[in-house]
């Protein structure tokens, strides 16, 4: 599988401040690839790195195999980016601003792929209006369809989806997901670990800076417990058996214990009934991605 | 080069979108300056021996519009462009340097030539305007409103806000173009403000731009053109040079 992102230990500092500890990670041709990270993880360091808007202090980036900066133009030809802000430049129409960014991409006579994507993003009807006129969320959809124009086979969308409203997350996945599938590269960075959990096959997470997870979402899940078991005990004390198996103990008596296969359940009761333990409450929870991003990110915390 | 076609036609159709405050409003308050001072000084003020004050004061009007508004035209686009966040809309495509310069510098120079086209060609209307050596007017139209197109450019490179363009054009741009001579002849001037007046490259452009008309000059116009030529490769190669580094563009 050939390699469309080939992040080398970057860095970036600006003064005092480190942004990116020599961050090393690579994306694959055809990937659907997340990029999970609390507010100020240097998520949007990295992906302006790769975009060119930020210059690395050390390390490399290719795109589809072109360095950033020292072959920036087919770099940046292989890329097409989603900013996070809404940015638009209220002198002009929806139309004109698609014409104009084909134009910066060297590319002439592009109507009948504008076309196409205003019809896959629903908007076609305000073609003609101005930038000024959209809502918030059309101004957004505008903005994927600029990243688009140069048909890139690396697409990068930072947080597409804050603040959107329902309807329009799913056309944008939609059209993703279909992007996608013709063998585009996704790379996404969001807030919404649901979303990332249903579309991404493979996830980072970074931390202050630092990589602290990369792995295929399926085993991400799976490393982090199948799911918890949430018990109110009393009369005895948690046998020592389980207490390998505690995630957290938020209370003195109400203990959640790591369950990895749901056969389990059994033989963990069996363990606290021999111990005298009398079972006050019971509750078994599901792992989900939100479950790894906190646990991850409190095992990474420096 | 598209990429820079296409940069340049984008920045020549947003000053034309708002034509009235871009073109037409500048060449009004010229054409104020014009006939209030010329009103006033006409009887009092002979520069050159046998021209009026208001034929003598209609290419300086010309030169400061065509600055001013070079200036304007690429500080105000990136400016604007920095605030809003529009500005990644030409960061992210694959242009260099040298094409993202010619297209803001261009664009601003067709602006501040139209305006003084405009200036001219309505003064015309008033005042009989001789030619004498037009070669001068032109090379020093064009080489003025590239230096202040570039200048501009780095204004807006460097501003953050628009107070910061506000200090920059009213501290630097301004005294420089209205200390140049443009309502009266540095030879009237006393001594040490002769030579100061020197000093400024902006007396070069309006000296040689005003010589192509009247055929006189406060200076040999070789020497202008020397002056203002090197200090157009001397901004133009610092703005290429802030371009290539990305210097507050690319962090």
């Amino acid at each position: 599988m050939s390699i469309a992102i080939d992040i080398d230990s970057v860095a970036k500092r600006y003064g005092s401040f480190t942004a990116l500890h020599g961050v090393s990670l690579q994306v694959h041709e055809g990937e659907f690839f997340g990029l999970l990270g609390p507010n100020g993880a240097g998520k949007t360091t990295l992906i302006s790195t790769i975009a060119g808007l930020v210059r690395a202090s050390a390390g490399t980036v290719r795109v589809m195999g072109h360095d950033v900066v020292a072959d920036y133009r087919a770099a940046r030809a292989a890329l097409g980016v989603v900013p996070q802000e809404i940015v638009f430049d209220p002198f002009f129409t929806v139309r004109e601003t698609l014409r104009l960014t084909s134009g910066y991409y060297g590319i002439r006579r592009n109507d009948d792929w504008i076309d196409e994507i205003l019809d896959g993003l629903d908007l076609a009807s305000k073609a003609d209006e101005n930038m000024r006129a959209l809502s918030g969320g059309m101004k957004r959809r505008v903005l994927v369809a600029q990243a688009l124009v140069h048909r890139p086979p690396v697409i990068v969308l930072d947080e597409p989806t804050a603040g959107v409203d329902v309807e329009l997350r799913h056309t944008l996945w939609q059209f993703v997901r279909r992007l996608n599938e013709k063998g585009h590269t996704i790379v996404l960075t969001t807030h919404y670990l649901e979303e990332a959990q249903e579309f991404c096959g493979r996830i980072a997470m970074l931390n202050q800076g630092r990589l602290v997870a990369l792995e295929a979402t399926r085993e991400l899940l799976r490393s982090f417990s199948a799911g918890r078991l949430v018990l109110r005990i009393s009369g005895a004390p948690l046998p020592s058996p389980l207490e390998s198996l505690v995630i957290e103990s938020p209370e003195r008596d109400r203990i959640a214990l790591r369950v990895e296969r749901y056969d389990a359940v059994e033989p963990m009761l069996a363990t606290l009934r021999e111990a005298g333990c009398r079972i006050e409450e019971m509750e078994l929870l599901h792992a989900d991605l939100e479950d790894v991003f906190v646990s991850i990110m409190k095992e990474s915390r420096v | 080069m598209s990429g820079f076609r296409t940069l340049l036609y984008k920045e020549l159709l947003r000053f034309s979108k708002v034509g009235f405050q871009t073109v037409a409003a500048p060449i009004l308050s010229a054409l104020l300056y014009l006939l209030i001072f010329g009103h006033v000084l006409e009887d009092r003020v002979e520069v050159f021996e046998g021209v009026g004050y208001t034929s003598f004061l209609v290419p300086g009007l010309v030169m400061m519009s065509l600055l001013q508004n070079s200036f304007a035209n690429t500080s105000s686009s990136l400016v604007q462009s920095k605030v809003t966040g529009n500005i990644v809309f030409v960061l992210l495509p694959p242009m260099s340097s040298l094409e993202i310069y010619l297209a803001y510098v261009l664009a601003a120079m067709v602006r501040g030539l139209a305006v003084a086209a405009g200036v001219l060609l309505v003064t015309t209307w008033f005042i009989d305007l001789r030619v004498a050596e037009p070669g001068w007017i032109l090379g020093f139209a064009l080489l003025g409103s590239a230096i202040l197109a570039t200048m501009g450019l780095v204004a807006g490179i460097w501003a953050d806000k628009f107070d910061q363009m506000a200090a920059f054009q009213n501290f630097i741009i301004m005294p420089l173009t209205f200390l140049a001579g443009v309502f009266y002849s540095v030879k009237s001037l006393p001594g040490f403000w002769q030579d100061l007046s020197h000093l400024n490259p902006f007396f070069y452009m309006v000296d040689g731009f005003r010589r192509g008309f009247f055929g006189v000059s406060d200076v040999d116009p070789w020497l202008s053109l020397v002056v203002v030529g090197g200090s157009f490769g001397l901004v133009a190669a610092f703005a290429l040079a802030l371009l290539s580094r990305g210097y507050k563009l690319r962090y």
